[in-house]
């Protein structure tokens, strides 16, 4: 029925099999968008959060999401950017496309939860009116919608590729010109996520009377705000990689030469390497020397549920072995040994934005305070998978209408 | 962040609470609801989502009879002076909270908030509330309200003024007298409900005022001065244990 629509000479599942796909994912939508209007109508007394938990599950996705997305601009920025200089990087032509989608439903997404997270979403303009230059929350709010403008013009050329919206030839002309100018806005993108993964690290890094957040820095950027520029890039690629070997799994193809999963675990095995250095080195100093001046151990930081083990898990488990996993090439023979290296890269940095954002608020300042405990409702968790299923539903409708990978005819014979 | 402070007027309205003198009897935090329109719910035993601009916390000295002693603090907003900026104030992203640099109070601009609580979480005093509901009061204590204050509406922070409408009254008075508005003395409604006289209120900057010789008190500490928020309430106890469980079993003096 929708043959006319499918990339030419590319097979995809029957039409019945597929709509029954997107029911699913139409029904978890759904679910999300009902609790999302009645956070709206009824305000986030509904939701889990508090006067201790100012922050919760909406930011902590929020942040996650958007690191992870940052292979759309990382990768962007690596073969627009960097491959005249670099040929081997051209490799990345095979995967940029699916990069460019991902970024632009992990940013739409996240965009969509930011609106439910603030108590006025009507005001949600003011941001860009009563702007205060000194809030890393709007360079936040300029640059990640400036940023979401960029991706839906990168993602435009490549919807333009459908076969029926190809043949209409001033659509054809259109994107081949968005096409032609494609270095300038993957540039101009990569300038705007070095600024917004930095600045989402700053929210938490400035804050000065908050000692599991605060870090000092350089000028008026604290450590967090380079840390969290690495740990995107360090693991934005492999969630792009992530996603595409779980659509070769759904539709068994081969959708990218392992050329290309190999080239991403190289970039991104050193660049979590030198992250996870930096990143000890700034615990380290933290637990060594910041916490004492303000009175506090490190012990002090963590309790049940909020434990030690958080910190194993995403340096050591989640850091450490990913970053060694990646760097040896033995390793990244092993396809199960690479994505699951993949998989630890990306749940680690997840792990951090969870902890920079909810412990560092669990913990108590105040010596007479009392631990607490933060616990999402429904109407917290259903927005955020909710907006996983939106992901799903574009990349699926992309894969299926467009020719997101250059390679799949000649690897699938 | 700079270490470059604003111009400080003559004036720095701040607050001293002798906790020797306190006896929890709430009527600062009463006279506080009441004063400035905070609105309440039937059920307030949910403490992580009830509006207190006013908080008074009962602290203790861990020990058991007959050793154990204990204390009220009343913690309001601390209006904190730290040099750049209060930390809140410098990371609301659309200047709803600003510290007015010619009295250094801090102050929120609820038509302007967006609620996205960036200010609530900055705070270590837990000095700020979001209003989780929309304000009502009994159709009864709807005649009670102050025309003075504006109430808050759903999904804005909110947090102790140190009763500005107070001040912005005074000084109008005195311009209107022709006296200097800069040197107008005010009451806030918590020190005004003290019966003990335990919360004395005034200009920092004023050598002769009482609150500026309480702050130099050998007494005298600040809660978590270590984090060099630079609050401007100062508290007074004579017990060396409540002056180590302001600031994490340090117990620096606050000056």
């Amino acid at each position: 029925m929708d043959k006319a629509l499918i990339p030419d000479g590319l097979k995809r599942c029957p039409l019945p099999v597929f709509s029954l796909w997107l029911l699913v994912l139409l029904g978890i939508i759904g679910w999300g968008v009902y609790a999302g209007v009645v956070v709206l109508l009824d305000a986030l007394n509904v939701t889990g959060l508090n006067d201790y938990f100012g922050f919760g599950f909406y930011i902590t996705i929020d942040l996650a999401i958007i690191a992870l997305g940052a292979g759309a601009f990382f990768s962007g920025f690596l073969y627009y950017g960097l491959s005249r200089y670099f040929p081997a990087l051209k490799e990345l032509h095979k995967i940029i496309n699916l990069a460019v989608i991902v970024g632009f439903v992990c940013y739409t997404g996240a965009l969509a939860v930011l609106l439910l997270e603030i108590g006025q979403p009507l005001r949600g303009w003011f941001g860009y009116w009563h702007a205060n230059v000194h809030s890393m929350l709007t360079e936040v709010i300029f640059c990640i919608s400036c940023y979401a403008i960029v991706l839906v013009i990168e993602y435009v050329p490549i919807i333009l590729e459908n076969r029926k919206l190809d043949a209409i030839k001033p659509l054809h002309v259109f994107g081949h010109t968005l096409h032609e100018l494609m270095a300038i806005f993957a540039l101009t993108g990569t300038f705007l996520s070095f600024f917004h993964q930095g600045s989402l690290g700053g929210v938490a890094g400035v804050l000065f009377a908050r000692p599991f957040a605060y870090r000092t820095g350089f000028f008026v950027w604290p450590w967090t705000f380079f840390l969290f520029i690495l740990s995107a890039i360090a693991s934005g690629p492999a969630f792009t990689a992530l996603i595409c070997r779980a659509i070769e799994k759904v539709t068994r193809k081969k959708l990218v030469d392992d050329s290309v999963y190999e080239l991403i675990a190289k970039i991104v095995g050193r660049l979590l390497l030198v992250y996870i250095v930096l990143k000890i080195a700034d615990t380290l100093y933290w637990a060594l020397v910041l916490a004492p001046e303000f009175g506090l151990k490190l012990t002090d930081f963590y309790r049940a549920p909020y434990g030690m083990w958080l910190l194993v898990t995403e340096i050591l488990i989640c850091g450490v072995i990913p970053a060694i996993v990646l760097n040896v090439p033995g390793a990244r023979k092993s396809s199960t040994i690479l994505f699951l290296a993949f998989f630890m890269d990306c749940a680690g940095i997840v792990i951090n934005r969870f902890v920079m954002t909810i412990q560092a608020l669990a913990t108590p300042v105040m010596p007479f305070d009392r631990w607490e405990v933060y616990v999402p409702t429904m109407y917290e968790w259903a927005p955020g998978i909710a907006m996983l299923a939106y992901c799903a539903l574009v990349i699926s409708l992309s894969y299926r209408y467009l020719p997101v990978f250059p390679r799949e005819k000649e690897l699938n014979p | 962040m700079s270490d470059k402070a604003h111009a400080q007027s003559g004036v720095r309205y701040g607050m001293a609470i002798d906790l020797d003198k306190c006896t929890g009897c709430m009527a600062c935090s009463v006279a506080c609801q009441a004063e400035n329109n905070i609105s309440f719910r039937p059920d307030e035993s949910n403490k992580l989502r009830s509006i207190t601009w006013m908080e008074v916390y009962l602290l203790d000295n861990k020990k058991d009879y007959p050793d154990y002693q204990f204390t009220y603090l009343p913690r309001p907003c601390m209006h904190c002076d730290a040099p750049h900026h209060s930390p809140c104030t410098f990371v609301c992203p659309v200047n709803a909270t600003t510290r007015d640099e010619h009295n250094g109070i801090v102050t929120h601009i609820y038509p302007r908030c967006i609620g996205c609580r960036y200010c609530i979480v900055a705070c270590p005093y837990h000095a700020r509330d979001f209003n989780w509901w929309d304000p009502k009061w009994p159709k009864s204590m709807e005649a009670m309200l102050s025309p003075e204050v504006s109430p808050r509406m759903r999904g804005v922070v909110e947090k102790c003024t140190f009763c500005h409408h107070r001040m912005l009254k005074a000084r109008s008075k005195a311009y209107n007298e022709g006296s200097d508005p800069d040197q107008i003395t005010y009451v806030p409604a918590c020190a005004e409900a003290c019966p003990t006289g335990a919360i004395k209120f005034g200009n920092l900057h004023d050598p002769q005022s009482e609150v500026a010789k309480l702050a130099k008190d050998p007494r005298a500490f600040r809660i978590l001065a270590k984090l060099h928020t630079e609050p401007k309430v100062f508290y007074l106890s004579k017990y060396q244990w409540v002056h180590k469980l302001s600031d994490n079993g340090l117990g620096e003096a606050a000056h």
